[in-house]
């Protein structure tokens, strides 16, 4: 039996097909304007890797902020929901997730099932979301895949005095103008997002071994930062951090397929 | 008795010469990457509109953002201070004062005698500043003066959710794209803007009468509706709200030189 997940963010969509305890295929795109159209794309793509079409699915679960235009979708759950039940079912030893998506940041807490017991997020401001990096990969005229690698050739990162991102972007500028390495500009960057993050995540405690997940978690400059800023080894998923979601979504589908929920 | 103020602002530098309490001129440039030239600039176009010149100037108040940078002043002060004495100077009767600009905003509360007992300032997150509405008059190509004069145009101004600039640029980007009327745009923006710096103003507390000071009072859009969202009207000052600073450390140095 196939069983699909389908998480349609602000940035991005992302689909993935799953048989038994197993992934079969994914899939990930730029999300389109209208989100029922980016549904139908991305998991096209995730049926043709796999071999399949939309006929073999027993049940496919929307997720994400355009969960709701999931036109194939059986039921919808939460993104929170989705990522907590993901990271527990990939790692169990996971009792804390840090999710940062292109327009929000979310700490969830979970137990030894999966189940969401506590959660902060943030969608009001753009500091503290991959936004901020995205805004300053584009006014320093660099690729946002990049930032990770840049990072690491850092030798004495900037700190930055403004939190906001409209400040922030002009105190970039004129970091470069002052001719600061550019290295030390991204490290100083990955700094400051991990540093709102954490504060995020500590207003739920920290709790237990610590996962991260979302498209920002694959860069890895982000990921040490994050390191050091909550002062705690974190989880590697094996799976791409940005279908994590989507993971957690064909695990919701599995259980309504087999009329467990 | 000729003193002189200068106000070294983020996005304009202003100075006020005042020959006792007479105003006698004022003016206003860009200011550069450097403080201390835009002060000397800022100051040599003021005396020349007075005919006078530096030497005439008997005390010179510092105040703004980059006050610790000017060489020729005697004190500095800060721009919170010398708002509220601007303010006061020209109209007692002020009790709130709400000043807005390029990358702040501050209210102040006043005591009958103009001393401060109360203010709050936002200088950590753009939006209700006014680097609020320079990124959105950009988006929309309009000038700044513009996006006050035009949202008198509007029926239905937009509605936005987001407090963020971030957001709210996505949100108005969309509304163009829905091909939505500049004067409602900028109307919304105007009104998006009043809200979120009615909040810091009545986190002091509103007492009449209320005015508006720095760069931002001079648009109209914004002006009214703060008075829609407080419930009070803004009492306009005779001079040029963006002048308030300059003109306070004015006053301040006249007082230098009274041996107040």
């Amino acid at each position: 039996m196939f069983v699909a997940g389908c998480d349609i963010g602000s940035l991005s969509a992302k689909a993935v097909i799953m048989k038994d305890d197993c992934i079969v295929a994914s899939s990930v795109i730029f999300a389109r304007p209208e989100p029922g159209e980016s549904a139908r794309v991305v998991m096209d793509g995730a049926l043709e890797k796999a071999g399949l079409s939309m006929e073999d699915i027993s049940c496919c679960v929307g997720t994400g902020y355009g969960r709701n235009a999931v036109p194939f979708a059986r039921a919808v759950e939460s993104e929170i929901a989705c990522h907590g039940k993901a990271a527990q079912w990939l790692k169990p030893q996971v009792r804390m997730v840090i999710d940062i998506g292109g327009q929000d940041a979310k700490a969830i807490r979970i137990d030894e099932t999966g189940k969401v017991v506590r959660y902060a997020y943030n969608d009001r401001c753009a500091s503290g979301t991959g936004r901020f990096l995205e805004v300053m990969a584009a006014s320093m005229g660099i690729d946002l895949d990049d930032m990770g690698d840049i990072s690491f050739q850092a030798k004495n990162p900037v700190a930055l005095s403004n939190q906001c991102v409209v400040f922030a972007e002009t105190e970039i500028i004129s970091l470069i103008h002052a001719g600061r390495d550019l290295p030390d500009i991204v490290g100083g960057l990955h700094k400051a997002l991990s540093h709102r993050v954490a504060s995020l995540a500590r207003s739920i405690e920290l709790a237990g071994e610590i996962t991260m997940t979302g498209g920002v978690a694959k860069n890895q400059g982000m990921f040490c930062a994050l390191q050091e800023a909550l002062g705690v080894e974190l989880i590697r998923m094996d799976e791409d951090p940005q279908i994590i979601g989507a993971i957690g979504a064909a695990l919701v589908a599995r259980q309504t397929a087999a009329g467990e929920r | 008795m000729i003193s002189a103020g200068c106000d070294v602002g983020s996005l304009t530098t202003k100075a006020v010469i005042l020959n006792n309490t007479r105003l006698l001129g004022h003016a206003m440039i860009r200011s550069s990457i450097n403080p201390e030239k835009s002060a000397y600039e800022v100051m040599e176009q003021a005396l020349k509109a007075t005919r006078l010149s530096f030497d005439d100037v008997g005390f010179c108040v510092g105040t703004g953002y980059g006050r610790e940078r000017i060489g020729f002043v005697k004190k500095t002060i800060s721009e919170i201070s010398c708002h509220a004495k601007g303010a006061h100077f020209l109209q007692p009767s002020i009790r709130t004062i709400i000043d807005i600009g390029g990358q702040d905003c501050k209210a102040i509360r006043l005591s009958a005698n103009g001393e401060i007992f109360k203010f709050i300032t936002n200088d950590k997150c753009a939006s209700g500043t006014g680097r609020f509405l320079e990124v959105m008059a950009k988006l929309l190509g309009l000038g700044l003066e513009e996006l006050g004069s035009i949202s008198k145009q509007s029926s239905r101004p937009i509605n936005l959710a987001s407090t963020c600039t971030v957001w709210a640029q996505a949100e108005v980007i969309m509304h163009i794209n829905d091909g939505m009327p500049s004067a409602d745009l900028a109307a919304g923006i105007n009104e998006a803007m009043a809200a979120r710096v009615a909040i810091l103003a009545r986190s002091v507390g509103i007492e009449k009468d209320v005015c508006m000071t720095g760069g931002v009072a001079k648009n109209a859009g914004v002006l009214e509706a703060m008075e829609k969202q407080l419930g009070v009207p803004m009492r306009r000052l005779r001079v040029d709200p963006q002048m308030m600073g300059a003109l306070g450390a004015a006053v301040f140095a006249r007082e230098k030189m009274e041996g107040k």
